[in-house]
């Protein structure tokens, strides 16, 4: 028991012994992280907003379209839609740099899930409720502004954030890519400095570090979703 | 010219999908050796947490918390490089299972924690009213009724562990994506292979799909 | 009897779900400050009736006449064509419309809820449409909720605000479907004794209700419709206590048995 202990302790010695040599390359690829998440979701909001509006289409075609997108994304792993978009477009005389096929990928893989999310919470609002603003004398625009939209925000803002927290663990993606994000910086690190466990281990916090925020605010907003918040007039 | 290189790839073709198929008979064993690891976990753990032990409750959290986090492809090279450091040297498949059993063992917890809260609890004390023992409860009265409402959930998961495969080709695993890039280094079809592999996924994932969507449907349609 | 000028006019009103026929050639006229009441049997077509009036169901033939203006439609020349969103939805601004289910907002304050209308859709200042939904509020004794959202409201508090809510319209007319049929039995009464006050003022109403005490002792009209025709109309009087055709009198005596 006390041979583990010292051996655990002699393991954590090692983070402050190497942290200076890490650190600068390390937070630089947190950065990258950061922008390849942020990038890729708010790409994923305007897709997913265009396809869920397709979805709803009074015209069958464009639902058909948008029916597909939603299907194909969600068979298709992000990964192979990085290598498409990164390897694949080469032979056509496209050749993205790795941040940007990143976004794009990601962006486009978590669009379709975006999507679903957005026609749920539109979805969610009774008939009725439109009716009660048709007859008070509003357009259908005004409707979605003042009626659908403030509901359907308050229903699709856990899930949301819980989708921004799988593209932030699917940005982890990109360094098979080649994107200098905090996986590729670990692997080169755990090649340079033959360390792997404690490599890894430390960028498993890291990812913690930066997801738990985010579903923390979502389990709360779960909790609050029609106390609070209130979409004021 | 274009009718040249299309006529190539036709020919190509069998040979890609031949050595793709292989590939997903990888893919259909890690997705079947992680999915049993994770209904394992999910389950034991779910289960647990209905004893209401607050230090047994604390860590599962814990465990459900940080799995939560830490991306598949991370916790795959924990497994896959790290675990050399202690000395242990796992292959590709054991680590691929591993490493995506233990984070859906994570995300299997909170789908069966929410299928047995989902039922009232009136249906335990009815259950402790005709004499039953908390087992029987949980064995004939909670899990049946459980399991049924966590079906649609666990296709939506077994859809998602089909496409998290993928990354067990960055620890060379023999599954497709593996096979696709060592295909593109040797033929610069990139393209083509690609979006074959893209296919074949969506035939594995896209049955498990509309099934759940077929669910749903049928349960939406009962309330 | 003084003729009074006539406020709604509906002709010919046809209305079919697929292979339903829900209306089959309805003919109806209300004075200024009149009260018509609609009653009969369930799937009789009343509630279609009420909701073509307002092209919440657009016809399949017949037209309706607000103040001489058709609805949701427009003459051109000699033809007669869809009206525009926006001109529907001014015309739908002159009727006040109260549902069965009340279907407030639930994501806004009871004040919110009457005054969401004349502020974006009359564009009345801010402060105006608040002023306007507190006068509307009081009219149904509901000032005092202003803050709360509907939600922790009552059926029979959620119906007054509904109510409020289609006052705030200040429309030319006010319908009712079947306000108190989703209420508790108890909570009847507050909202019936709103909509007598309403009355009482000399605001021009349709409703459709089975409450027929309450009919008989508001309506200056009932019109007993069956099959998606109008069986018989006339005075409280004539309808309800003398009623001429065997449909009514079986539907009335069902009412007073059960």
């Amino acid at each position: 028991m006390i041979g583990l202990l010292s051996d655990f302790q002699s393991f954590l010695a090692v983070y402050p012994q190497k942290w200076p040599s890490w650190s600068y390359d390390i937070t630089r690829a947190v950065v990258v992280t950061l922008k390849i998440t942020a990038g890729a979701f708010a790409l994923g909001l305007v897709i997913g907003l265009v396809v869920a509006i397709g979805r709803l289409s009074p015209r069958k075609s464009v639902r058909r379209m948008a029916t597909v997108y939603v299907e194909i994304t969600r068979g298709v792993p992000s990964l192979v839609i990085l290598f498409l978009l990164y390897f694949g477009l080469v032979p056509l005389g496209i050749a993205l740099d790795a941040v940007p096929a990143a976004i794009l990928g990601l962006g486009i893989s978590s669009g379709g899930y975006i999507a679903e999310i957005f026609r749920a919470g539109i979805e969610a609002t009774h008939r009725g409720q439109r009716e009660a603003g048709l007859t008070v004398g509003m357009s259908s625009f005004q409707i979605y502004r003042f009626i659908i939209i403030p509901q359907a925000t308050r229903i699709a803002l856990p899930p949301l954030v819980n989708m921004l927290i799988t593209v932030l663990k699917d940005s982890s993606l990109a360094s098979l890519i080649s994107a200098p994000e905090i996986m590729l910086r670990a692997k080169d690190i755990s090649s340079t400095d033959f360390l792997p466990l404690h490599i890894f281990l430390l960028v498993g916090v890291i990812y913690c570090l930066l997801a738990l925020p985010l579903s923390l605010v979502a389990r709360v907003m779960e909790r609050k979703m029609f106390a609070g918040l209130g979409a004021r007039l | 010219m274009f009718m040249d290189s299309l006529a190539y790839i036709g020919s190509r073709a069998p040979v890609y999908l031949e050595v793709l198929l292989q590939g997903a008979g990888v893919t259909v064993m890690i997705t079947a050796g992680s999915f049993l690891m994770a209904v394992f976990i999910g389950l034991t753990l779910a289960i647990l947490k209905t004893y209401r032990l607050s230090i047994v409750n604390a860590l599962i959290n814990v465990y459900v918390e940080l799995f939560r986090g830490i991306p598949a492809l991370t916790l795959l090279f924990i497994c896959y490089f790290g675990l050399t450091y202690v000395g242990t040297r796992l292959n590709p498949l054991p680590a691929a299972i591993i490493g995506l059993g233990l984070s859906g063992g994570a995300y299997c917890t909170e789908i069966f924690r929410s299928g047995i809260s989902a039922l009232h609890h009136g249906q335990r004390e009815a259950a402790a009213a005709v004499g039953m023992k908390p087992f029987m409860t949980m064995r004939y009265i909670i899990l049946p009724q459980a399991l049924r409402i966590t079906l649609p959930p666990l296709g939506n998961y077994a859809v998602g562990l089909i496409k998290d495969t993928a990354v067990a080709s960055a620890v060379a695993a023999p599954e497709i994506l593996f096979r696709a890039r060592n295909l593109t280094t040797e033929t610069f079809d990139t393209a083509f292979i690609y979006l074959l592999v893209a296919c074949l996924y969506f035939c594995m994932t896209f049955p498990i799909a509309r099934w759940v969507d077929h669910l749903e449907k049928k349960k939406a349609s009962q309330s | 009897m003084a003729e009074t000028k006539t406020l709604l006019k509906i002709e010919g009103l046809r209305k079919h779900f697929g292979a339903l026929n829900v209306l089959n050639g309805v003919d109806l006229s209300l004075g200024q400050s009149k009260k018509l009441v609609l009653i009969g049997p369930s799937g009789s077509g009343k509630t279609t009736l009420l909701r073509c009036i307002n092209h919440l169901e657009v016809p399949n033939a017949g037209h309706i006449y607000l103040d001489g203006e058709l609805i949701g439609e427009e003459r051109r020349g000699d033809r007669i064509l869809r009206a525009s969103a926006s001109k529907l939805a001014s015309q739908r601004r002159e009727m006040g419309f109260v549902f069965q289910n009340f279907y407030l907002w639930p994501h806004l304050t009871v004040l919110e809820n009457v005054a969401l209308g004349p502020w974006r859709v009359q564009r009345l200042a801010r402060k105006d449409a608040m002023t306007l939904a507190e006068t509307m509020l009081e009219k149904v004794h509901m000032a005092h909720k202003r803050n709360e959202y509907p939600e922790r409201l009552s059926g029979g508090q959620q119906q007054r605000i509904g109510i409020a809510r289609a006052l705030a319209q200040q429309p030319k007319v006010m319908l009712f479907d079947e306000p108190t049929s989703a209420l508790d039995p108890e909570l009847v009464g507050e909202v019936l004794g709103v909509i007598q006050e309403l009355a009482a003022e000399g605001r021009s109403m349709v409703m459709v209700t089975h409450e027929i005490r309450f009919a008989r002792d508001v309506a200056d009209e009932i019109v007993f419709m069956d099959g998606g025709v109008v069986v018989e109309s006339g005075s409280p009087a004539e309808v309800i206590d003398n009623p001429r055709h065997e449909r009514t009198q079986r539907f009335l005596g069902q009412l007073r048995v059960g």
